[in-house]
């Protein structure tokens, strides 16, 4: 299955309309507020394989957000966002779409929906949804979670995630999934009716089987060193990364202030009053440039966001398989108990520090009629035990041979989206430096043509103006 | 072309023949120095008699001209005007070198104190030599800068560094700090150096020629403590009279020097705020770059990419770094320098205004009959005279100080600039680097079509 990457250029566009990173099957195909990029909408038409049967047919976008209000639970006023997920059904041949539903949903509906596949899919890393709230801001972010770039931002985060449901060959034949996208009443009532919650694992269970595992398989202790190690360090670089974001937005900003003394002092210059001016206003536009650079880079950053969240998702697995392992283990280990004690009721060796043996000296042997009895049980419950064993053995290697084969399919998709993500933060250098260029040489023009006018002519301002305007709104090529 | 030009440097009488400049063959000829009257060397040295016009200046009487015979050399005929700024730029003519460097700590019983080594090099043929070496610490210049403005209150006088910065100074004597004072008062004497008139100042020669002790007993002449007190008396209390008839050219020029300083100061802070903004920022990179080497360290496929971005990070922040270090080195000390000078441009005003109120008061004692007022014609007739020559002073002054104010704002913006575009090549490559390395690696379609 080859991913055709992203072109550089789509990255560049201030649009944040394009998934992050790429989904399996390369979809571009969302469709925006803007509708830019419009061109993608049917790449993901090509690289359909059967494991992908649903995005031969629908394309589906998260389109608009929107501010609601409501009652809640409690039935007091509150204020929530509400967002427009549209799905078109694709038409194999001329690649025209065709809205076929569109349903509005809030976020908490979104994580109803991931809790439910977490339950129902623990072999698979689930997609993480994006952040509830803002986090790793710096100075002039808002950590509001009504500020519409916020909003926005989230806005192309739930697409994302829908995006990446729709592309996993397993998670997106769920049917509650394909209800998401298409039932807007009930749905909560149907998810809650398959009784999920009950199924999930109880927490504090997880927690004892990861302390108390003795075998679980190795590849997953290094999955949770991984994950661990991947999520300290990402969480350290979007920690840095706002810092440094912040100090540059100073540099550029108090640059700013020049602009007004500059166009202040060039009221009283009469020599230099037209080159001021202009560096000046070179400084406001170099000051007002760093809003677009950051709010790119803040893309950038929400793609190493769902990586940081992803961790947490791959834990998430290895829990379950230590659980499941535990549970073979205690399987195992109560099955081994119940042969022996079998065992010495039937040789009537009885040792002497076990219970059976306290039992014995307190209260006298039992007798024969009884001992049989027991015999029975315990023999039928050994069988049940070596069924239960054997189910539970098959079980968990199904769970390990399925969850690494997705684990497997992660570690592409990530390798892939990282890289991307990466090279897209060079593209995001790149285009800064050249716009801060495209300001700079004038300034220098500027300064350099005065000054020679200046130095040749002291007086006769007259004469100078025209030329030095001349050479102002000149292009100045340097190399 | 050579006789023209020195008519224009014309120095005054009681300073060594204007005659003593690099073109001179062999530079120690002996010129008739300090003579009486240098009416009688212009003659002499001229071979053109196309400035005769010029010699009417030097029958004034000396006195009144408070040692500043620049002042009548208003440059209104185009030729001396040439001339003028011709002297300014070729420094092919410059005669005298000076470097300040070599700071070093003294420690004595009562105090400890910072001594700069003082290297002149010079052509002209009142020095003695042509190459002295002489230590001198802060106070000396302070006083030298005193002698000056004594000498010629209005003349625009280089402002020195401050003596100390309160804000921020952990101990007195820091390196940076040392370091900046050594560059600021290298300026300082260049600046004289290349004054027209001041260079030519007596204390000037000898601040850079004498030993300590010369210097120390020459200091002790001079107008003693309590004359120089009653000086700053009487000046206080004619300017508290108020300056009325201030011509308009200098009440033009007075509006200009107010709007400049505040301007400057304005500069001044934002420069310094963009140099701290740049430092805080090169420190936050310093940490980014590596977080991406900790990462590599876990991830098998993404090593070299994350290697590499690591990289072109450190790369960017060392840019940084050099950008910071042309701000502080080109940027910061000019617009500090001038700050420091409209602080001085508002004295040279106030010591304009006084002797103008000299004059003014007299003029009144006249009119009112306030005084004995048989000699105050006289007094009044002296007194015009040296408000014509200060008044005269103060705007050729002007002129030369507003051009090079111009030209070196300009060079330290245009060098920001220069720095600034620099830096942002530089990330620009190495980025541009990065993604051609990247994709050469995975033989994708390399149409990276750069806008």
């Amino acid at each position: 299955m080859e991913q055709a990457p992203p072109d550089p250029e789509r990255q560049l566009q201030p649009a944040p309309l394009e998934p992050l990173g790429s989904p399996d099957a390369g979809l571009g195909a969302a469709v925006g507020k803007e509708a830019e990029g419009a061109g993608e909408e049917s790449s993901g038409v090509d690289t359909m394989t059967h494991n992908n049967f649903w995005l031969k047919k629908i394309e589906i976008s998260v389109s608009e957000a929107e501010k609601r209000t409501g009652r809640n639970a409690m039935n007091m006023q509150e204020t929530y966002t509400a967002y427009l997920i549209e799905t078109r059904s694709v038409e194999h041949t001329d690649g025209q779409s065709v809205l076929t539903d569109s349903l509005w949903r809030r976020y908490s509906e979104f994580e109803l929906l991931r809790s439910y596949l977490l339950v129902y899919y623990p072999h698979i890393v689930v997609p993480p949804l994006p952040e509830k709230r803002a986090e790793f801001v710096w100075h002039k972010l808002s950590a509001d979670n009504m500020d519409p770039d916020f909003v926005e931002r989230r806005r192309i985060g739930l697409e994302n995630f829908l995006l990446r449901i729709a592309s996993h060959p397993i998670l997106c034949r769920d049917k509650i999934f394909y209800l998401f996208l298409t039932q807007e009443g009930n749905w909560k009532e149907t998810v809650n009716e398959t009784g999920f919650q009950l199924k999930a694992d109880s927490r504090l269970k997880a927690l004892n089987a990861t302390f108390r595992v003795k075998n679980p398989d190795k590849r997953f202790t290094d999955l949770k060193h991984y994950s661990d190690e991947l999520q300290s360090v990402i969480s350290h670089l979007l920690r840095v990364r706002a810092r440094v974001a912040d100090r540059l937005y100073g540099v550029y900003k108090v640059h700013g202030n020049y602009g007004r003394v500059f166009s202040e002092w060039s009221a009283i210059e009469k020599e230099m009053g037209d080159g001021l001016q202009s560096a000046g206003h070179h400084m406001d536009v170099y000051a007002s440039s760093i809003d677009d650079i950051l709010e790119d880079e803040e893309h950038y950053a929400d793609q190493l966001k769902e990586y940081l969240f992803y961790a947490e998702a791959l834990r998430a697995v290895c829990r379950k398989h230590e659980l499941m392992q535990y549970d073979l283990e205690m399987a195992a280990q109560d099955l081994a108990s119940k042969k022996q004690q079998c065992e010495e009721l039937v040789t009537g060796t009885v040792r002497t520090f076990s219970l059976k043996g306290m039992t014995t000296k307190l209260f006298g042997q039992e007798t024969p009629e009884q001992r049989e009895a027991r015999i029975k049980v315990l023999e039928e419950q050994i069988n049940e035990g070596e069924q239960q064993l054997k189910s539970k053995n098959l079980e968990g290697r199904e769970f390990v041979k399925n969850a690494w084969a997705d684990i497997e399919r992660f570690k592409e998709q990530k390798n892939r989206d990282l890289k991307e993500a990466l090279i897209s933060y060079a593209v995001m250098q790149i285009s800064m430096c050249k716009k801060s260029l495209t300001l700079s040489p004038r300034l220098e023009c500027n300064g350099m043509i005065s000054a020679h006018y200046n130095l040749r002519l002291p007086c006769s301002s007259n004469s100078t103006s025209s030329s030095r305007v001349a050479g102002i709104t000149g292009v100045c090529h340097h190399a | 072309m050579e006789g023209e030009r020195r008519a224009s440097q014309a120095p005054s009488s009681g300073l060594p023949a204007g005659g003593a400049d690099g073109e001179s063959p062999g530079g120690g000829a002996p010129f008739p120095g300090s003579s009486g009257s240098s009416a009688v060397l212009q003659a002499e040295v001229l071979d053109l008699d196309e400035d005769e016009d010029d010699l009417e200046v030097f029958s004034k009487d000396a006195s009144l001209m408070d040692m500043n015979s620049f002042s009548p050399m208003m440059p209104t005929s185009p030729l001396s005007m040439i001339n003028q700024i011709k002297f300014e730029d070729e420094s092919d003519l410059k005669d005298l070198f000076i470097t300040v460097d070599e700071p070093e700590s003294h420690v004595t019983t009562i105090e400890t104190f910072i001594t700069y080594r003082i290297i002149t090099k010079t052509s002209r043929g009142e020095f003695d030599s042509s190459e002295f070496e002489v230590r001198r610490r802060y106070q000396d210049f302070l006083w030298l800068k005193g002698k000056l403005e004594e000498a010629h209150p209005t003349l625009i006088i280089p402002p020195l560094p401050e003596k100390f910065i309160v804000k921020g100074m952990v101990e007195r004597f820091n390196d940076d700090f040392i370091e900046t004072r050594r560059k600021a008062l290298h300026k300082f004497l260049n600046r004289i150096a290349d004054h027209p008139t001041l260079t030519f100042n007596e204390d000037f020669k000898i601040f850079l020629t004498a030993q300590a002790w010369e210097l120390s007993s020459h200091k002790k002449q001079g107008p003693g403590l309590l004359s120089r007190m009653g000086q700053t008396v009487r000046a206080v209390a004619s300017s508290m009279r108020g300056v009325k008839n201030r011509p308009e050219e200098f009440m033009e020029m007075n509006n200009f020097i107010e709007l400049f300083s505040q301007k400057i100061n304005l500069i001044d802070k934002i420069s310094q705020r963009i140099y701290k903004e740049e430092r805080e920022y090169f420190d936050e990179m310093k940490e980014y770059g590596p977080i991406h080497i900790l990462w590599s360290a876990s991830e098998e496929d993404l090593v070299d990419t994350l290697k590499d971005v690591a990289s072109c990070i450190d790369r960017c922040c060392k840019a940084t770094e050099k950008r910071m270090s042309g701000l502080s080195e080109a940027l910061l000390p000019v617009v500090h320098e001038y700050v420091l000078y409209s602080e001085m441009l508002m004295g040279v005003m106030k010591r304009r205004d006084q002797i103008q109120a000299e004059l003014d008061s007299k003029v009144e004692a006249l009119t009112y009959k306030k005084a004995d007022t048989d000699l105050l014609p006289e007094e009044i007739g002296k007194l015009e005279d040296k408000v014509e020559c200060a008044n005269n002073a103060l705007k050729a002054d002007w002129e030369r100080w507003k051009q090079n104010m111009q030209n070196d704002i300009k060079l330290a913006f245009t060098d920001m600039a220069e720095e600034n575009i620099h830096y942002y090549e530089q990330c620009l490559a190495t980025w541009e680097s990065f993604l051609t390395s990247q994709t050469n690696l995975h033989l994708e379609e390399a149409s990276e079509d750069k806008p």
